[in-house]
């Protein structure tokens, strides 16, 4: 379903590789998680997939196809194959929900007749069967990912690719994404999501693959969250106050290992930097 | 259904780009316009160039008691003078480029310049006798002039030799000249159009790039994406370019027929029915500027 062979990916920019010699498959059906600290390659893996970038080397087949060899004029009709879902959601913020999710339909060019059946139906799957006419900001944020979800999955893709997906939400709600997720997996879609939430994979026990600077560094079936970089982290952090009395460290004013909080799926800064390459595209 | 579906992206465009599309209708307009008026020049210059040298002739005027240049001495030009001028006329050499020739003495001149100049106050100053007796020579080729001022400019009792296509050829060159400074701002009003739709296009594309990132991601084809862009540029300009096409025609109508007509009756002028070649030219010039121009613009967003 999706295999890479021996994949690295290096930015003109950059100068160190975002993907390094990276070989694994995804068969049907599975759902994988992609763990690792933020620019460890994970959206880059995503994107790769997306072909929204070429790989430097290597070679990516997705559902049969090359990615290498496929022209730019067939990567739309490619893409179709794909459904993809964000930390921010992306919806359009004057379509009414049920328009966000018709749209994908309509820039396909199908009939409005399949229109009104599809779309009612995936809302009821993610669970918004009753909030079809509202707009965006009137929904909060479990709900505005739901419908992201739904305008995702609304063409029957085979491959549901998920960029930290409950990044913005509240563990509650993360865990209804996440039912919902599970569901479309259930459903036989392939799902791929990129993640920091730790409850999250440890609770799901699916296939994690981690990533640290551009390296797969593990690839277990029924893994979690836990890993060498995080067991390094919490060596160092004890030291620090081993030589003095606890109650005279002054608190620290800022978190000084943010991504150590297994609490807090959203504690870590959001790695912007994907919408940063967003912006560049825009002419103004 | 896709199809509507593109037609209302590209209506919506317009609606949101209202102060860019205006500007885009001026430019469009006036390029056009002054497009439209290179052509129009042109189109006079050949249809006068096609009238007046066919009849333009050659004049072989004749010394008068006031003349001094040329074989003259202040004397009128003797009969026996003016008889071996149309010998030479008549003579072999010079006949097969003759196709006619006919003499005019003062009392005609002086009729011909008084219908001329009617009403003009030069009328009273002028006697026949300050006119000079001329031959007037149509030539078979307008262009073979030169035969004529070898054989007969040297010949005593000849003033001067003048071919009228000297005037024209005045005239034609003052057109010209007309007619290029048009071309020349027309193209920079052009470039201008051109610039102006791509941005406008590209302001367009950035309101909508939520959208366009959507469409992208879920796989919209290209066209699909590019259309409403190229649309809302083509239908600018085209309406750009119809106004221009009803400038032209005012021009013509009010203008050239109206104005220039009346003032200067004996020129035959270009007509509406004449002109019409000019519209589908600034119709499809329009729609093409503003196509392509459109398309480098929103290209930029569907590098994938």
């Amino acid at each position: 379903m999706i295999r890479f062979d021996g994949v690295s990916k290096v930015y003109r920019s950059g100068n160190r590789p975002a993907l390094h010699d990276a070989t694994l498959e995804v068969k049907p059906g599975e759902f994988v998680f992609l763990v690792g600290a933020s620019g460890s390659g994970k959206s880059s893996f995503l994107r790769l997939i997306l072909r929204e970038e070429r790989a430097s080397s290597g070679q990516i087949h997705v559902l049969g196809q090359d990615l290498g060899r496929l022209s730019n004029r067939k990567v739309p009709h490619y893409r179709r194959n794909l459904g993809v879902v964000f930390q921010d959601f992306r919806l359009l913020p004057t379509k009414t929900v049920f328009d966000n999710v018709a749209f994908a339909l309509r820039v396909l060019g199908k009939s409005e007749a399949f229109i009104h059946d599809a779309v009612p139906e995936v809302l009821g799957l993610v669970g918004l069967g009753n909030k079809e006419n509202r707009l965006p900001h009137e929904l909060s944020g479990g709900e505005q990912q739901r419908v992201a979800i739904a305008r995702a999955v609304v063409n029957k893709p085979a491959i549901l690719l998920a960029d930290e997906p409950t990044g913005n939400l509240d563990p509650a709600t993360s865990n209804g994404i996440m039912d919902v997720l599970r569901n479309i997996n259930t459903a036989g879609t392939t799902v791929l999501m990129a993640t920091h939430d730790t409850a999250i994979v440890n609770q799901m026990q699916k296939r994690v693959i981690e990533l640290s600077e551009g390296r797969i560094i593990r690839d277990e079936a029924s893994g979690s969250y836990q890993t060498k970089a995080h067991a390094i982290i919490a060596d160092d952090f004890e030291p620090t106050r081993a030589d003095s009395q606890p109650i005279l460290v002054e608190p620290l004013d800022f978190d000084p290992i943010p991504d150590f909080d297994p609490m807090s799926p959203s504690s870590e800064a959001v790695d912007l930097s994907y919408l940063d390459r967003l912006k560049d595209e825009d002419p103004l | 259904m896709s199809f509507n579906f593109v037609l209302i992206e590209a209506w919506n465009g317009l609606r949101r780009n209202v102060s860019m599309v205006v500007s885009v209708i001026l430019v469009t307009l006036v390029s056009l316009t002054f497009v439209g008026s290179a052509v129009l020049l042109q189109l006079q210059v050949q249809s006068m160039k096609s009238f007046w040298y066919d009849k333009a002739q050659v004049a072989v005027y004749l010394c008068t008691e006031y003349s001094t240049l040329g074989q003259c001495d202040q004397a009128e030009a003797s009969p026996d003078q003016i008889a071996s001028v149309e010998a030479q006329l008549k003579s072999g050499t010079l006949k097969p480029y003759i196709d006619k020739y006919y003499f005019e003495n003062h009392d005609e001149a002086y009729k011909n310049f008084t219908e001329q100049f009617k009403g003009s106050g030069v009328v009273d100053l002028v006697t026949p006798d300050l006119l000079p007796q001329t031959f007037w020579v149509n030539l078979k080729d307008p262009t073979q002039s030169a035969i004529i001022f070898e054989a007969v400019g040297g010949m005593s009792g000849v003033e001067s030799v003048v071919d009228q296509r000297s005037y024209l050829d005045g005239i034609f060159s003052m057109l010209n000249a007309a007619s290029l400074t048009a071309v020349g701002v027309a193209v920079l009003m052009l470039v201008a159009a051109a610039l102006l739709i791509a941005t406008t296009i590209r302001l367009s594309a950035f309101s909508r790039r939520r959208e366009l990132a959507i469409m992208r991601l879920v796989g919209a084809s290209n066209w699909f994406i590019q259309t409403p862009f190229i649309l809302e540029g083509v239908v600018a300009a085209t309406v750009g370019s119809l106004l221009a096409c009803g400038a032209i025609a005012g021009i013509i109508v009010f203008f050239v027929d109206g104005f220039l007509q009346s003032s200067l009756p004996t020129t035959a002028f270009i007509q509406l029915s004449d002109s019409w070649i000019v519209f589908p030219v600034l119709l499809g010039l329009g729609a093409l500027l503003a196509a392509s121009s459109a398309y480098v613009a929103i290209s930029r967003y569907l590098r994938v």
